[in-house]
């Protein structure tokens, strides 16, 4: 049944069947797509809520609608903060480029205090809620919007730890290799975070005050 | 003690949890006890404790892991079985007045436990641990692109079965079907752990499931060896890719409706609930868009598998190579297309429910053009009916009834009829047992000796072979004839004494299954015994066609001492016909992954975490989450994660292997 490879005739020249100059593999060649795939994944996450809540956001069950609790103003200033966020990623990326460590870190934390913020007016804004009786069990409408509104905010809250984490091991180890494509895989998150809160300003919110 | 005390420590938890009232599950108990001590007591005499840890515990090489996987899959098939036969005896007896002798509680729990089981923890880890093992060795490369995620994906699968596993004699199991339908299942229907036990179980499986498929896509796109081009890829890999595409793309919708569910029996929330203004139905459609997808998953591997057995086995290139990806890709899109066959009668009115008719149909397409090229295949062929090859053509014969019954079922108005009967069970069964369960039959007695290095004994295998096929027909025919007559699914007890007859001949069909199972045990073992005389010493027992059989049985643990090159689809038989000759010198070190612990304690972590939940001990799930947060950010830490193996060892490695080889041309 076997067939040892030196049984079977030579036909033709002979070409060559393996890599001959061989180097070790770049460490971390597929992380990039690796994390876009993760990325994408997560992405169906919000997709489902969103649809979620588009069959449900308007089932208010004789409670609360969007228009008696949203407050237009508040959400432009968290959109602001989420939005000066990602550009001041974007300055810590480009800084990183250009291997300077400390301007790298401060536009770091910048970023980390517009999140901060940002999850600080998140949470007014559902404390309040909540205090007016608008809690997530009292409506169909108010489970998915809490969900999905939550979800985004519980990403950014990992977001937040990731950041530092990567903040102190920039601070150790220097931006190396590992690091650089760590704070990319960051980057990459954290503007799409900011392209799914867009959808929930537009949807949510916007559309909410119109419904 | 002080009650409160005793809830903020233990939950929900009590000795009641215990089912010492149920002389079933302590007499299983006592046998897994015994049998798990008896391990146990083994592995600690030989010492092989430290062994385990190190080479398999926390390897990250794929093949390792792929056998893990595998070893998990057979276990859980063992469980999931034992719920079969429990049911189908059940069925059998419960006739003129008779309640059986399982009491509704357990019964409920048996039904759902086996579709859970035999879905998540026996055909997902099968069909995982295949891809894992072989995809890397199809492409030439020498790991996944990410051997830790592997690691800890495989380890997540684990204790997401050990969540299930555990459910058996610490509380209860769900009662509501494997898809836990609200809102039976929801905190005012089943306000018991048993659902909990099923969330959380999926949740951390299911994590382990979505991380493998990210890894193997970027597997296959990032390292294939050069000159492998898309259309280049041997057909299973073509498969495997498809399919880790299909679970990376629903997998998240899973994880998204539990966590609603969760949601509604943890917060009280109304996503499913009939007032407030829920909407159970809303369940039913996305758990649905995650679950149609999955039996493509399951079964796209399995078509992978008969590709590369008829190609090899009929000593000819696969007739229709292009039309076969093509066939494979149009299943994955049109995957996502038909969700709602599964409730036409939701009533969504007859254009909705026509057009996922016609989609369902569509998909008879691309799936009987394959049917077609595998026949062309073994056309004129010189076919060899070793074992691989008999249970491929076993699943085509079988394949193609439960094909018809599903074009049948995807008819709206047939549905109406047969929705939720037998008719459907026997019909989905037909295509799992015929297509995935076959198709990993057929696998594992292909790659057995290129893991092991030695075939499977073939005299056990026919004999499982023929207990299983012949086991199948008796067992799910007669629930074709008992569907058409309007017997629904997961029933207790008959009223009609007529239809009696019908389950005594599947419980018959079981018992042959459970002799197939028998045999097969039997075959590893008797297998394990004579290696001597099964032992493949060539690295490529079949006459086979794709790099995997380039190398030596098993692999070392590099694959390959230098990265092959591709010309041709089938790699290894282009290499074979045109005379290639193994390189013998000029070795170099080889770069590799190094192994870690710290998969298996993330997956402890998350699984104790889930056991908290489940029992409502919210200081353990607590601080599981906070431990589980500081091992992954502690092991961002490790930036050593690699090793080279030293030139010399490669040299000795290979040398054995000329050795063996130079031995095996003389014989």
């Amino acid at each position: 049944m076997s067939v040892a490879t030196s049984r079977i005739s030579v036909q033709g020249s002979e070409p060559v069947f393996h890599v001959i100059d061989e180097h070790d593999h770049p460490e971390g060649a597929s992380t990039m797509l690796g994390f876009w795939i993760y990325l994408m994944s997560d992405c169906l996450i919000f997709a489902m809520l969103f649809a979620t809540y588009g069959v449900l956001g308007g089932n208010y069950a004789a409670g609360p609608a969007p228009k008696d609790l949203f407050d237009l103003k508040l959400v432009a200033l968290n959109t602001t903060m989420l939005l000066l966020s990602s550009i001041t990623y974007g300055f810590a990326m480009l800084t990183m480029e250009k291997s300077k460590i400390g301007q790298t870190q401060l536009w770091l934390a910048i970023t980390g205090l517009f999140g901060l913020a940002f999850l600080g007016i998140e949470l007014t804004e559902f404390a309040h809620m909540i205090h007016e009786g608008a809690t997530p069990q009292r409506s169909a409408f108010l489970s998915s919007f809490f969900t999905l509104v939550g979800t985004h905010g519980l990403h950014v809250t990992f977001g937040l730890v990731w950041l530092v984490t990567l903040m102190v091991q920039t601070a150790r180890f220097g931006l190396t290799t590992a690091n650089r494509r760590r704070l990319m895989c960051l980057s990459m998150f954290w503007h799409f975070l900011d392209v799914v809160w867009i959808g929930v300003f537009t949807f949510v919110y916007l559309l909410g005050m119109l419904r | 003690m002080n009650p409160d005390l005793v809830k903020m420590i233990f939950g929900r938890l009590n000795l009641e949890a215990l089912p010492l009232h149920e002389p079933i599950l302590v007499g299983t108990f006592a046998v897994v006890a015994t049998g798990g001590l008896a391990l146990f007591a083994i592995v600690t005499y030989f010492q092989l404790w430290s062994y385990l840890w190190r080479e398999w515990f926390t390897t990250v090489d794929h093949k390792r892991i792929g056998i893990m996987y595998m070893i998990l899959g057979i276990v859980m098939l063992l469980r999931g079985f034992a719920d079969a036969l429990m049911m189908r005896l059940q069925q059998a007896i419960a006739f003129g007045g008779s309640d059986g002798y399982l009491p509704a509680h357990h019964y409920d729990q048996i039904f759902t436990a086996h579709g859970v089981i035999m879905i998540f923890f026996v055909a997902m880890p099968l069909v995982t641990g295949l891809m894992n093992y072989v995809v890397p060795l199809q492409i030439g490369a020498r790991d996944v692109s990410f051997p830790f995620l592997n690691n800890f994906s495989f380890w997540m699968t684990v204790g997401g079965a050990v969540l299930v596993m555990m459910s058996l004699f610490v509380g209860e199991f769900a009662r509501t079907g494997w898809l836990a339908y609200p809102p039976l299942s929801n905190i005012g229907y089943s306000p018991d752990v048993g659902v909990d036990y099923y969330i959380w179980g999926l949740q951390v499986a299911g994590v382990g499931t979505t991380l493998s498929g990210i890894n193997l896509i970027c597997t296959i796109v990032k390292l294939r060896a050069p000159g492998m081009t898309m259309m280049k890829m041997p057909v299973f890999t073509w498969t495997s890719l498809c399919t880790n595409v299909l679970i990376v793309a629903s997998f998240p919708v899973l994880t998204a409706v539990l966590a609603l569910l969760s949601l509604d029996r943890y917060v009280g929330t109304n996503f499913f609930t009939n007032d407030f203004g829920g909407n159970p139905m809303m369940y039913v459609n996305l758990i649905w868009i995650w679950g149609h997808p999955e039996v493509y998953i399951l079964v796209l591997p399995a078509f992978g598998i008969f590709s590369e057995v008829t190609a090899t086995f009929s000593g000819k290139r696969l007739f229709g190579y292009t039309s076969m990806v093509y066939a494979t890709v149009v299943i994955t899109i049109l995957s996502y297309l038909v969700w709602l066959h599964h409730f036409f009668t939701m009533g969504s009115g007859a254009s909705v429910n026509s057009f996922f008719g016609i989609t369902t149909m569509i998909i008879s397409i691309p799936t009987g053009a394959k049917m077609f090229n595998w026949l062309f295949t073994m056309y004129r062929g010189r076919i060899r009916f070793e074992l691989p090859m008999m249970w491929t053509v076993a699943f085509m014969l079988t394949f193609v009834i439960g094909g018809m019954t599903g074009v049948l079922l995807a008819v709206p108005p047939a549905d109406f009829v047969l929705h939720n009967s037998l008719f459907l069970i026997a019909h989905f069964h037909n295509v799992i047992i015929g297509g995935v369960l076959f198709g990993l039959f057929a696998g594992i007695n292909y790659w057995f000796p290129k893991a092991f290095g030695f075939r499977l004994d073939p005299f056990w295998g026919k004999l499982s072979f023929w207990f299983w096929v012949s086991g199948f027909y008796f067992a799910f025919m007669p629930l074709y004839v008992l569907g058409l007559m309007g017997v629904t699914r997961r029933l207790r007890v008959f009223d009609d004494p007529s239809l009696q007859i019908w389950f005594v001949i599947a419980a018959f069909g079981a018992f042959l299954i459970l002799l197939g199972i028998g045999a097969m045990l039997v075959q590893f073992a008797v297998s394990i015994l004579r290696r001597e005389q099964l032992k493949d010493t060539t690295g490529d027992p079949w006459n086979a066609r794709t790099l995997e059989w380039a190398t030596s049985s098993p692999p070392p643990d590099y694959n390959f001492a230098f990265t092959p090159v591709v010309y041709d689809n089938d790699a290894w038989w282009d290499m074979k016909r045109r005379g290639y000759k193994r390189p013998l010198t000029g070795f170099r070190p080889i770069h590799m992954p190094s192994n870690t612990g710290t998969g298996i304690i993330l997956a402890g972590l998350a699984t104790a975490m889930g056991f908290g939940l489940i029992w409502y001990i919210w200081w353990l799930a607590a601080v599981s989450f906070v431990a589980l947060l500081a091992v992954a950010i502690g092991h961002t830490f490790n930036y050593h994660r690699d090793f080279h193996i030293p030139a010399d060892e490669v040299v000795r490695t290979e040398d054995a292997r000329t050795r063996v080889l130079a031995a095996g041309a003389q014989t």
